[in-house]
């Protein structure tokens, strides 16, 4: 059952996922039903079909990120392309080093399939973000070693959204012979995308985070030069031995017309997101004690992190209801653990747990965004009346200097 | 997380929510808790002459069971003597708003906010002789 005829919060998740754009899902339809062949099957035209729109879809991807088609491989979503390249590659070029470098706010597909190439006896540097989050590229050259066989950074942060510098990380481990992964799942659609400048070896793609269905992702390998990778999958040799299974066509297709509407409308959309986005800003940044997570000009438009101040977590997110957002306060869950990308950005535990990810889309409507900042506004001020810590700081206590019975 | 209705309506309408002045007579204050726990919960009671809670107020950082353990203590600490109070336990709490295993905690807090905040009244006001004999009338 869904919660689809009761009114339901406004969408502000548009980082956890979109839904699939209408015209999308017009286009999948008839490859679920007609159009049901095996792209793989070479005898018969059930096949050939299928097969064409594989090829037409991977085409529209690739144009999207201006690279070959035959440079793409599809995959089941942005984890499986994170493993496979990461993995893939650590395995093939094990034998040159087992060194890798990445940063400790990149995604969890990313963290946990390091941690597991640890445990096969390789050997991780996780560098530290500024403040702002971005990477310092003096800090990231002194980290390589002549045994640095794979840096993986992500071009847009999920949490936070600000836009690494991959351009000048590319030519600096393009000149020392190194693979360069990049995990671009919050990146399509939102920044321009040219891997015929870049230096990049690998990339990571999601269908669903740009208006595509669940379930569909792709991975770039770069052809000149050649980039080789260890199969993570075995089975028929589908995609050059590189991920076996069969193609499901209907996710596939639906995938390049989402990339397709991308690389038509991000332009335009780009710049009405920015402008509810500031709109938004504006309407909470005047309130005291108000903190934006990660740096505001490197940054996706579609993004805005923010701290309340002496709010509790979990409490802010029971408060706005109303609106479907994300927290760095681990809510749901026993543990409160606050965000690990807070933290990384040197934010202390209570800043880290009263924070809340908006993450607009191209659903969002101006009335969305009013609706929001009264919500906001309302709250927090109910919440901060509420607060023991909001009296102590408006009495002029320091409560650094509070001596706490931490229980 | 779901709530039970009771910690969803102490939070949607906190009772006795605000502060006492510091010099108000009868008012005492238990602060517990640290910001970095992720739950601070002030508790003010005002006792009259005949040690009787005559008023409660909060404030409460913290989640919503936190808020709705302080919230609930106030209702029921009024009208009790000081030593009716301190009898006040945990369990109660976590019973009457049903809390889940992992909030437990936020009942704990509330019972050592009461005691607290009757520590400081018994430090401020005497040993609290005079409130046990009247407790015994």
């Amino acid at each position: 059952m869904t919660t689809q005829n009761k009114a339901r919060p406004i969408y502000l998740d548009y980082s956890a996922t979109t839904p699939v754009d209408p015209r999308v899902a017009e286009k999948m339809i008839p490859w679920l039903t007609d159009n049901f062949g095996n792209p793989a099957s070479r005898s018969h035209p059930y096949g050939w079909d299928a097969e064409q729109a594989v090829e037409n879809a991977r085409a529209e991807v690739a144009k999207l990120v201006n690279c070959d088609p035959k440079e793409i491989v599809w995959t089941s979503g942005a984890t499986e392309s994170d493993n496979l390249a990461i993995k893939g590659a650590a395995h093939f070029y094990k034998a040159k080093g087992k060194h890798l470098v990445t940063m400790k706010t990149e995604h969890k597909a990313v963290l946990d399939t390091m941690r597991e190439l640890e445990r096969e006896g390789f050997e991780v540097t996780y560098l530290d973000p500024e403040p702002n989050g971005l990477l310092d590229l003096e800090k990231f050259k002194a980290a390589l070693r002549p045994d640095t066989i794979v840096v993986s950074i992500m071009l847009v942060n999920n949490e936070i959204g600000v836009i690494q510098p991959i351009e000048k990380i590319g030519e600096i481990t393009r000149a020392k012979g190194i693979i360069f992964h990049v995990d671009a799942a919050q990146a399509t659609g939102k920044v321009v995308i040219d891997l015929e400048k870049l230096k990049v070896d690998l990339m990571s793609f999601s269908a669903h985070k740009t208006y595509g269905p669940k379930g569909i992702g792709a991975l770039y390998v770069r052809r000149k030069p050649r980039v080789r990778l260890e199969a993570q999958m075995h089975g028929g040799g589908h995609e050059k031995g590189l991920r076996s299974g069969t193609l499901p066509t209907h996710q596939i297709v639906g995938m390049g017309e989402a990339f397709r509407l991308a690389r038509l409308e991000m332009a335009t959309e780009s710049e009405r997101i920015r402008m509810l986005r500031d709109k938004l800003l504006a309407g909470i940044k005047d309130m005291e004690e108000v903190y934006v997570n990660g740096d505001l000009d490197h940054r996706v438009p579609h993004n805005l992190n923010v701290s309340f101040n002496f709010v509790e977590g979990e409490s802010l997110i029971m408060g706005v209801k109303e609106l479907a957002v994300s927290s760095g306060s681990a809510c749901t869950s026993a543990s409160l653990e606050p965000s690990y990308v807070l933290r990384a950005l040197g934010r202390n535990d209570e800043l880290a747990h009263s924070s809340i990810r908006f993450t607009l889309g191209r659903f969002t409507t101006e009335e969305d965004i009013d609706r929001t900042v009264r919500i906001i506004r309302e709250r927090i001020g109910k919440l901060r009346e509420m607060s023991p810590l909001w009296e102590m700081y408006k009495e002029g206590i320091d409560l650094n200097t509070v001596q706490w019975a931490a229980h | 997380m779901a709530y039970s209705d009771k910690v969803i309506d102490h939070y949607e309408h906190p009772r006795n929510v605000g502060s006492f002045g510091k010099d108000e007579p009868g008012v005492a204050t238990g602060m517990v808790g640290a910001p970095a726990c992720g739950d601070v919960m002030k508790l003010q009671i005002k006792v009259n002459k005949d040690g009787v809670i005559e008023d409660a107020k909060f404030k409460t950082y913290g989640c919503g069971s936190a808020i709705a353990s302080s919230s609930l203590v106030t209702e029921w600490v009024k009208g009790k003597t000081v030593d009716e109070a301190s009898t006040i336990k945990n369990t109660q709490i976590a019973q009457e708003l049903a809390l889940p295993p992992v909030k437990i905690h936020c009942s704990i807090l509330a019972e050592d906010a009461i005691k607290a905040a009757i520590a400081d009244y018994k430090k401020k006001y005497g040993n609290g002789e005079d409130a046990e004999k009247k407790a015994a009338d």
